[in-house]
């Protein structure tokens, strides 16, 4: 264990004290005891700078599961760096603004902490581990509680929607992943990251390549709310503002891109990759930015813009892929698109950061996230006018912010491929400047949209909860130091590209020449000319919004993808239900029935393929006067209970035949069996006394009728248990153990009755595993039967 | 189940203190001669099921008020503590330890952390059992 593991699980550790903190300082906001880990492992992470930016990674390693290649190999490299540096410093941001967000008498605030807490670990996790079955351990674990946050305010159901289609969606990414990673496993034999890289070779030679490459790209896609599968991320703003910032724009929802990213020297040798990665970020970059432009949600709006940025990252990582084919002057040119992911990446989690604060400070003043009911906020909050200003206008893709440097380098990227003459990119890849600039266009649009609808126009305080004011300090201080970020980055670019992007860049693409020199002025070079022409259009566009925005309607509403989730989950569930109902019939004779078939079957076709039936008879000692005595009573008894008519009579029968069971006992000199089984019978006949007391009284008259099935069913069983124990006797596959009790139970174990010493010592696991069953079934019994009475209506009037 | 047979209550009150007297010698008999921790919890929950019988459960409640969940989760912190106590002497889970000592009026006895384990099955046995009855018996 070392520090790094500590610090890894550090967040676990101090959500277990949340709840006790929460209930013994009631006056103090939590908020404040979360604040410090995520500096503090901030200012941890900080000091790997030094390494990282020598192209060096540091690894620690504590054996887990070391059987099955199983270890919790925690890697600081760049990449890893970057993504524990935005987890920490935002996450800093994000819980000192949780403070003044949720108010400290209303929430349920240890839940709220408990559950980031839980996040941010488990998302350094995932960062941060070399070995894959631990990075898919923590994945699950962020699906797991960004489940819960969405699900937060659990009253209303809008959240418990988002919730469940949120953990549907990335759920069934995060299992495709799982098989992916088994294929990569099958391929190379090992879990670690670092020695799949190694075998790349091997892996693009196999048959499960592309399988695998597929698997691993659900996960990613899902996880990054990729084109189909977006439609997750507008219904997880359900969450509150600071877990939408968090999770759903910063951190969370690019882990996929991270791990295309980490995968990428795996499965970049094949074109399929690099089509399949740029190809659906650059439809998700379209679709997202082209849907924001008609949101009226100011939060729905930033997440289709979230959903539209992660696409264009995710395309750039695909299309900065084709420089793992060249090791001369292209790999530096085609190298340059995964500088730019790297580096927009750092920007988005800025400017989007501050504009989700931004967005939930207006919510917070007015009451409302509508922008049809907001404007002129500009004289209320200026701060705030501002900080949405610098935020938009960075998303925008405007000089002088960081978002204008990172969309140039983007419109670099796609430009340059039209160049690339492998995998097809020469006929199709035109396109991929195209949807770029169009998407450009619609992004400028959404940017104004959100700045200009809330902050500009007509005040419309009737339709307000709230009379607007400024928000308070403490709230302003998270987007600020994200603002300023952006500008200063804007400004002196570089101070990121050789500590932050290009040790990044090492770790995407190993032995690049990529030289990370960021500049303001490229000159007059295409790139300009489409950002130029973006903010023609889109101005153009925006001042003309009303008269074009009625191509929305044309979409037919029964297509979309939401309709058909719905329907989906609707069909599932109807079908699923109707299925159980088949053959749940709520009659335990039905199932009786079923258990007895089933045990029937399969031991009978075992027994008969495996032609196992044998009788052996010459170790079978003579058969004694009062066996035979106590085999016909116990015939008879059985036989007897089938005639009886009343059911008392039928449970003493079947005490009887028990009694003379335990007899046989007694006779085969086991008097530790004959003894329970006495008490056994004891009890379980006054059991069914209890039973048979509450089921409807049966009428006298009613005859039992003879049943073709029931009575099939009963011989069967019969004979197979016949069989079995005859063909069990017959066969001696291994040496009976009876021989090592014999001789140890003593020595071993000072005891001399060998039954119970096994029961106590030998075998002392399974008696303690069989008193927790019949505990656990007491519990169930008295569950079931105390609290019947009281489910329902009756329980909701207390 | 109101009863009130005079012959099987006079009966019950005698047997029941030698059903008792026997659970509890073929409890620690166990180790040596046939018995043990399971046998013994269910000759005694059939003693309690006696009383019940005789008498009716409400009466039997009040003589012995005993809450049978926690009975039985008692049994469970034996029997786990027990196992789980032997990590502490850097031996692994589940492993026994006994020895010889002389005990004042008893004399030389043999004592076994085993006993503590079957004393857990002993309580989980009873519980389990008389919870079971006692919740589907007081069902109406």
């Amino acid at each position: 264990m070392s520090l790094l593991h500590l610090a890894i699980i550090s967040p676990f550790l101090l959500a277990i004290f949340i709840p006790i903190l929460y209930k013994l300082f009631r006056n103090v906001h939590t908020g404040w005891f979360v604040l410090p880990l995520p500096i503090l492992l901030f200012s941890y992470f900080l000091s790997f700078i030094t390494i990282t930016s020598n192209q060096e990674s540091i690894t620690e390693s504590v054996p887990w599961i070391p059987a099955l290649g199983v270890d919790f190999i925690a890697k600081v490299d760049g990449l890893g760096l970057l993504f524990a540096l935005l987890i920490t410093g935002i996450g800093s941001l994000v819980v000192l603004y949780s403070i003044y967000y949720l108010s400290k008498d209303k929430e349920k605030l240890h839940t709220f902490y408990v559950y980031l807490l839980l996040f941010m670990g488990a998302m350094l996790g995932v960062v941060l581990s070399d070995n894959l079955i631990v990075l898919y351990t923590f994945w699950e674990f962020t699906s797991f509680s960004s489940f819960l946050l969405i699900g937060y305010w659990y009253d209303r159901e809008k959240s418990r929607y988002g919730a469940q289609k949120s953990m549907l969606i990335t759920v069934f990414g995060g299992l495709s992943m799982l098989g992916g990673i088994i294929l990569l496993y099958l391929m190379t034999g090992s879990f670690n990251i670092s020695e799949i890289i190694d075998q790349a070779a091997v892996i693009s030679a196999s048959p499960l390549f592309i399988p695998a490459l597929i698997c691993i790209l659900l996960g990613a896609f899902t996880k990054s709310a990729q084109f189909p599968f977006h439609i997750w991320l507008p219904d997880a703003m359900e969450a509150p503002t600071p877990v939408s910032a968090y999770l759903h724009s910063a951190t969370m929802v690019k882990a996929g891109i991270y791990l295309v990213a980490r995968m990428t020297p795996v499965f970049a040798s094949e074109g399929l990759w690099l089509w399949l990665v740029a190809g659906f970020g650059i439809v998700t970059l379209f679709w997202g930015s082209f849907n924001a432009v008609k949101q009226t949600d100011l939060k729905a709006i930033l997440a289709f813009s979230t959903i539209s940025q992660l696409g264009m990252i995710m395309s750039l990582l695909g299309l900065g892929a084709a420089a793992l084919h060249f090791d001369d002057v292209k790999n530096s040119f085609f190298g340059a698109a995964t500088a730019a992911a790297v580096f927009h990446l750092f920007n988005h989690a800025t400017f989007k950061g501050s504009l989700f604060m931004v967005v939930g400070i207006v919510d917070h003043e007015t009451g409302t996230r509508d922008i049809r009911k907001l404007g002129g906020l500009m004289n209320f909050m200026p701060i705030t006018f501002t900080l949405a200003i610098i935020g938009t206008f960075s998303m925008a893709g405007l000089p002088p912010f960081n978002g204008f440097l990172s969309k140039e380098m983007f419109f670099t990227g796609v430009i340059r491929i039209i160049e690339l003459n492998i995998f097809n990119f020469e006929t199709w890849g035109m396109l991929f400047p195209v949807i770029a600039w169009v998407a450009s266009v619609f992004t400028f649009i959404y940017s104004m949209i959100l700045v200009f609808k809330t902050f500009t126009g007509k005040y419309q305080p009737e339709k307000l909860e709230k009379k607007p004011h400024e928000a308070p300090m403490g709230m302003l201080i998270s987007p600020i130091v994200l603002a300023s970020l952006v500008i200063i980055i804007g400004f002196f670019p570089n101070i990121l590209s050789n500590r932050i992007i290009s040790p990044a860049l090492e770790s995407i693409l190993p032995n690049n020449t990529i030289d990370v020199h960021i500049t303001f002025w490229h000159g007059f070079k295409p790139e300009l000319f489409m950002t130029i022409g973006v903010i023609a259009f889109g101005l153009l566009l925006f001042l003309t919004l009303s008269k074009w925005r009625r191509i929305y309607d044309l979409f037919p509403k029964k297509l979309t993808l939401n309709r058909f989730y719905d329907s989906g989950l609707e069909f599932i569930q109807h079908a699923s239900n109707k299925l159980t109902k088949t053959y749940m019939n709520g009659s335990i004779r039905s199932y009786l029935v079923y258990i007895f078939a089933f045990f029937i079957f399969i031991l009978g076709t075992t027994l008969a393929v495996k032609n196992a039936f044998k009788l052996d008879t010459s170790k079978v000692s003579s058969i004694g006067f009062y066996e035979v005595l106590l085999a016909l009573a116990v015939v008879i008894g059985s036989i007897s209970i089938l005639f009886v008519k009343s059911r008392m009579t039928a449970i003493i029968l079947l005490g009887a035949v028990g009694y003379t069971v335990s007899l046989f006992y007694v006779l085969f000199r086991a008097p530790d069996l004959a003894l329970t089984q006495l008490v056994i019978e004891t009890i379980s006949v006054a059991l069914f006394l209890l039973c048979f007391y509450h089921l409807p009284k049966k009428k006298n008259e009613e005859k039992v009728r003879f049943k073709l099935t029931n009575a099939i069913i009963s011989v069967g069983v019969g004979a197979i248990v016949t069989l079995i124990a005859l063909t069990a006797h017959s066969n001696k596959v291994f040496e009976s153990i009876a021989e090592y009790y014999v001789k140890n139970t003593y020595t071993e174990a000072a005891g001399k009755n060998m039954v119970n010493v096994i029961l106590v010592d030998f075998r002392g696991f399974d008696t303690l595993f069989e008193i927790t069953v019949l505990t656990i079934a007491a519990l169930g019994i008295f569950a079931m039967i105390k609290l019947r009475m009281g489910g329902g209506k009756k329980n909701e009037n207390k | 189940m109101k009863t009130n047979d005079l012959i099987l209550q006079t009966t019950t009150k005698v047997v029941l203190f030698i059903i008792i007297l026997f659970s509890i010698h073929i409890f620690f008999a166990g180790h040596y001669t046939p018995g043990g921790g399971f046998v013994g919890g269910l000759l005694t929950s059939g003693a309690i099921i006696l009383l019940m019988l005789a008498f009716d459960m409400k009466t039997v409640s009040q003589i012995l008020p005993v809450n049978y969940i926690y009975m039985a989760a008692t049994g469970l912190l034996f029997a786990g503590g027990t196992a789980a106590g032997s990590l502490f002497f850097n031996v692994p889970f589940l492993t026994h330890a006994f020895g010889h000592v002389d005990l004042p009026i008893l004399g030389d006895t043999a004592l076994h952390t085993a006993t503590i384990f079957d004393l857990g099955v002993f309580l989980v046995v009873v519980g389990v059992t008389m919870t079971i009855i006692q919740t589907i018996g007081e069902d109406e």
